[in-house]
C-alpha cells in the first residue's frame, strides 16, 4: 500500500528495509532527517545508530563496521561528503561494501541549501585519492530512491565496493506516495569479513591490486549500466537528464512530442558506471544532445560528450542547459530546445 | 636445568640484552647474520637463565627452555 | 628459579622495525597477554598509519589497516560488528594524538569498550623523524632543526592525563620500555587494558614510551638512556585511571 513519505525519511526506512544494520553520521542540511529518523528507528529495530563527532569519524566507523560484516551506511550533503572522501577511498581500496547517501545542496564551500547536482564530477570519479570508482545511483522519485536503497547493500556486497545514492535537496525534502518493500536481511556471514580469527579476508597482494581493481571496475562497467530511454527510437534530438531535472525533461519531451517534435530522453539511473550503452542503442541521424542539469558550468554534460563522441562516427554537437541552484521549468526547456534547433545555441562539446 | 637459546637470524644487534644482562653473559660477535647484524652470543657458563634478555629484546631472539 | 619463556606464536614472523625500536617489545607484550588470555584467535588489531604499518606483514593475528588517525573510530565500528572480539587500536603518537586527537578523545568521551595502545616515541618516525606534539622541548627533528621551540609550537601533549582527568573511562596508564623493570610494568598495564575490555568496562588507553634510535640519531643503547633521562621526566609513568575496585601495583 502506498503511503506519503518524505524523501529523507524514505531513505532511512528504505535502507532499513534493505537490511541496514549500522549507521553513523553527522547533522547537515538537507540530509539531517535521515539521521534523525534512524536515531529512533534503529534502536527500535535493535540496530546500531551512532551520532559521530564529525563526518570523518562517521565514515571510519562505517569502515570498521563494514569490515566486521555489518550492512553499513553513512549520509551527508556535499560538504560532508567531501570530508568522507578519504574514508570512501579506503573502503573501495579494501574492497569493503558500504552505502553512502548524498542529499546534495548547491555549491562549493558552504554553498547554499538549494537543491542541485553540483557534486556530479566528484562523486562519479571516485571522489577521493587514487584510481577507483564507486557505483552511483541517481533516483528521480522517492519510490525509486527506496527501491535503489533496497538493492544497494546487495550490490555493494556483490562487488565489495561502496554504492552511493545520489539524491538532491528537493528530493530529500519533498513528499510523494511510496510503497515500502518488506524487511530483508542478508542472513549469512560474509566469509571474508573480519571476526578476529585471522581467517582469509580474500585480499590480494599489493602488486596485484591494480589488476584486481581494474577487473572489478571493468565488470561493474559491463554489468551495471542503468538507464531509462523515452521516445528515443526515432529521435532527432535527445535530452539527457538525471535526478529531478529528468522529470522536467520528461515533461518537456511529452509536450514537444505532442507538437510533432522528434525529441527523446535518456535518463541515466547509474551515473557511474555511466550508461554508454544507452547511446549505442540510438538510431542514426541524431542531430544534437542536450544535457539538462542543476549545475553551474555543466558537469554531467562531460559524460554525455564522452558517450556521444566515442559512440558515433559523426561529430554530433552536445549542448548543455545548466540552471545552477534553480530547478529548470518545462517551458524554459522547450524554449532552449527551440533556440538549439534554430542554431542559436553554442554547443558545449 | 634451564637453557638459553638464541635465534641469531632474528637479532638486529641493538644490544639491549647486553646492557641488561646482570651476569655479563651476552655480547655481540664478529660474525654477521644474513640481515647483516653482529648477532648476540651467550657465554653459557655465566648465564643463569634469568630471562631479562628475553624481556628487553625487541626481536624475539631469546628462548628459555626449562628442562 | 628460571622460568621457561618463548615468544608467542603471533610474534613468530620477525618484526620489520629498525634495530632497537620499541615497537618490537610492545608487540611482544601485547601478544603475550593475548596468549595468556586465550585471545590469539579473537582479536582485531586496528593499525593506524606510521611505523606500525610494518605489522601488516608480521603480526600473526587479525589486523585491519586504516587511515591515518582514524583507528579509534574504525575500532568503534568494528566493536559494533564484533562485540565479543577484542578490538585494539595500535597507533603512534602522531596518529593517535595529533591527526587523530579528535578520534581518540571522542572515543574516550563516549567510553567505547575498545583498547588503544599509543606508542610515543616523540616523533613522526615513519616519515623520517618530524616534530610531533609529543616531541620534547629542545628536541631536534627534521621540522624542528634548531630544537623544538615550545613557545611557538606548544608543549608536549599528555593525552592519557587529559582523558583520565576528564572522561569516564575504564583504564588509562603510561609505561616505558627503557628497562626490563619498566617493560614488566608496562606489561601489567597492557594486561589491565585488555582485561578491562574483556570485562566490558569501557575504553582503555595505554601510552607506551618507546625508543626510536633511528630518528633520535643515537645508538640503540644510548636510546634507552635518552628515553630514561630525557623523555620519562616529561611523561610521568603509572596508572592515571585505575580499574574500578582494583589497585594493581
Amino acid at each position: 500500500m502506498k503511503e506519503m513519505w518524505k524523501g529523507n525519511h524514505a531513505i532511512a526506512e528504505g535502507a532499513l528495509r534493505g537490511g541496514l544494520q549500522f549507521y553513523s553520521g553527522y547533522p547537515i542540511t538537507p540530509q539531517t532527517e535521515v539521521m534523525e529518523f534512524l536515531s529512533f528507528r534503529m534502536p527500535e529495530l535493535g540496530r546500531h545508530f551512532v551520532q559521530a563527532e564529525n563526518e570523518i569519524a562517521a565514515i571510519n566507523m562505517v569502515f570498521g563496521a563494514s569490515a566486521t560484516g555489518l550492512r553499513s551506511m553513512t549520509g551527508s550533503s556535499g560538504p560532508g561528503i567531501s570530508l568522507k572522501q578519504e574514508g570512501i577511498s579506503y573502503l573501495s581500496y579494501n574492497d569493503l561494501p558500504a552505502v553512502i547517501v548524498n542529499v546534495q545542496r548547491w555549491g562549493a564551500a558552504l554553498g547554499t541549501l538549494d537543491s542541485s547536482q553540483t557534486d556530479y564530477l566528484r562523486d562519479t570519479r571516485g571522489g577521493g585519492h587514487g584510481d577507483y570508482r564507486i557505483i552511483v545511483w541517481a533516483p528521480n522519485s522517492i519510490q525509486e530512491t527506496v527501491d535503489l536503497l533496497y538493492e544497494a547493500f546487495e550490490k555493494a556486497e556483490e562487488y565489495r565496493n561502496p554504492v552511493e545514492i545520489y539524491s538532491e535537496a528537493a528530493l530529500g525534502q519533498m513528499m510523494e506516495p511510496c510503497e515500502m518493500p518488506e524487511f530483508k536481511e542478508r542472513g549469512y556471514d560474509l566469509e571474508w569479513s573480519w571476526d578476529g580469527t585471522d581467517r582469509d579476508h580474500e585480499r590480494v597482494d599489493m602488486d596485484q591490486k591494480p589488476i584486481h581493481h581494474t577487473a572489478k571496475f571493468k565488470k561493474i562497467i559491463e554489468n551495471e549500466q542503468r538507464w531509462e530511454s523515452i521516445n528515443t527510437e526515432d529521435a532527432e534530438y535527445v535530452f539527457v537528464a538525471l535526478g529531478l531535472p529528468s522529470r522536467v525533461a520528461r515533461d518537456a519531451v511529452k509536450r514537444l512530442r505532442s507538437d510533432g517534435e522528434k525529441v527523446g530522453l535518456i535518463r541515466p539511473i547509474a551515473i557511474w558506471p555511466y550508461p554508454k550503452k544507452a547511446f549505442e542503442e540510438l538510431p542514426e541521424g541524431i542531430r544534437g544532445f542536450l544535457s539538462i542539469e542543476t549545475t553551474d558550468m555543466g558537469q554531467h554534460v562531460e559524460d554525455v560528450a564522452l558517450a556521444v563522441k566515442k559512440g558515433f562516427k559523426t561529430n554530433i554537437p552536445v549542448y548543455v542547459h545548466a540552471t545552477n541552484q534553480k530547478m529548470p521549468k518545462v517551458k524554459e526547456v522547450i524554449e532552449v530546445y527551440r533556440q538549439l534547433k534554430a542554431g542559436n545555441l553554442k554547443e558545449a562539446f | 636445568m634451564a637453557t638459553l637459546h638464541l635465534e641469531k637470524e632474528r637479532c638486529k644487534s641493538c644490544e639491549f640484552c647486553v646492557t641488561e644482562c646482570p651476569k655479563e653473559a651476552l655480547s655481540t660477535c664478529e660474525d654477521l647474520n644474513s640481515g647483516g647484524y653482529h648477532y648476540v652470543e651467550v657465554e653459557e657458563e655465566k648465564c643463569n637463565c634469568c630471562g631479562l634478555c628475553y624481556v628487553v629484546c625487541p626481536d624475539g631472539v631469546f628462548e628459555i627452555r626449562a628442562q | 628459579m628460571a622460568v621457561a619463556r618463548k615468544i608467542p606464536k603471533i610474534m613468530e614472523e620477525p618484526t620489520a622495525f629498525c634495530a632497537g625500536c620499541g615497537h618490537g617489545i610492545l608487540n611482544r607484550l601485547i601478544a603475550e597477554v593475548l596468549e595468556e588470555k586465550g585471545q590469539e584467535k579473537n582479536h582485531i588489531l586496528i593499525l593506524g598509519v606510521g611505523c606500525n604499518c610494518n605489522m601488516n606483514f608480521t603480526w600473526g593475528g587479525d589486523k585491519l589497516q586504516c587511515a591515518h588517525g582514524r583507528a579509534t573510530s574504525v575500532a568503534r565500528g568494528a566493536k559494533t560488528g564484533r562485540p565479543d572480539t577484542l578490538i585494539i587500536s595500535y597507533q603512534g603518537d602522531g596518529d593517535a594524538y595529533v591527526i587523530g586527537l579528535s578520534d581518540t578523545i571522542n572515543t574516550a568521551y563516549v567510553n567505547t569498550n575498545v583498547t588503544t595502545f599509543a606508542v610515543n616515541n616523540t616523533n613522526y618516525a615513519m616519515t623520517g623523524g618530524q616534530m610531533s606534539w609529543t616531541t620534547i622541548p629542545g628536541q631536534h627533528t627534521t621540522t624542528s632543526a634548531s630544537g623544538r621551540d615550545c613557545e611557538s609550537t606548544g608543549n608536549p601533549i599528555k593525552v592519557p592525563e587529559i582523558i583520565a582527568q576528564n572522561f569516564d573511562v575504564a583504564y588509562v596508564a603510561r609505561g616505558s620500555l627503557h628497562s626490563a623493570k619498566e617493560i614488566n610494568k608496562t606489561k601489567k598495564y597492557v594486561r589491565n587494558a585488555i582485561e578491562a575490555q574483556l570485562n566490558g568496562e569501557g575504553f582503555s588507553l595505554v601510552e607506551v614510551l618507546a625508543q626510536c634510535p633511528t630518528n633520535w640519531k643515537v645508538s640503540t643503547v644510548d636510546a634507552n638512556e635518552w628515553l630514561k633521562d630525557k623523555v620519562v621526566p616529561i611523561y610521568p609513568l603509572g596508572e592515571f585511571k585505575k580499574r574500578e575496585g582494583r589497585d594493581d601495583k
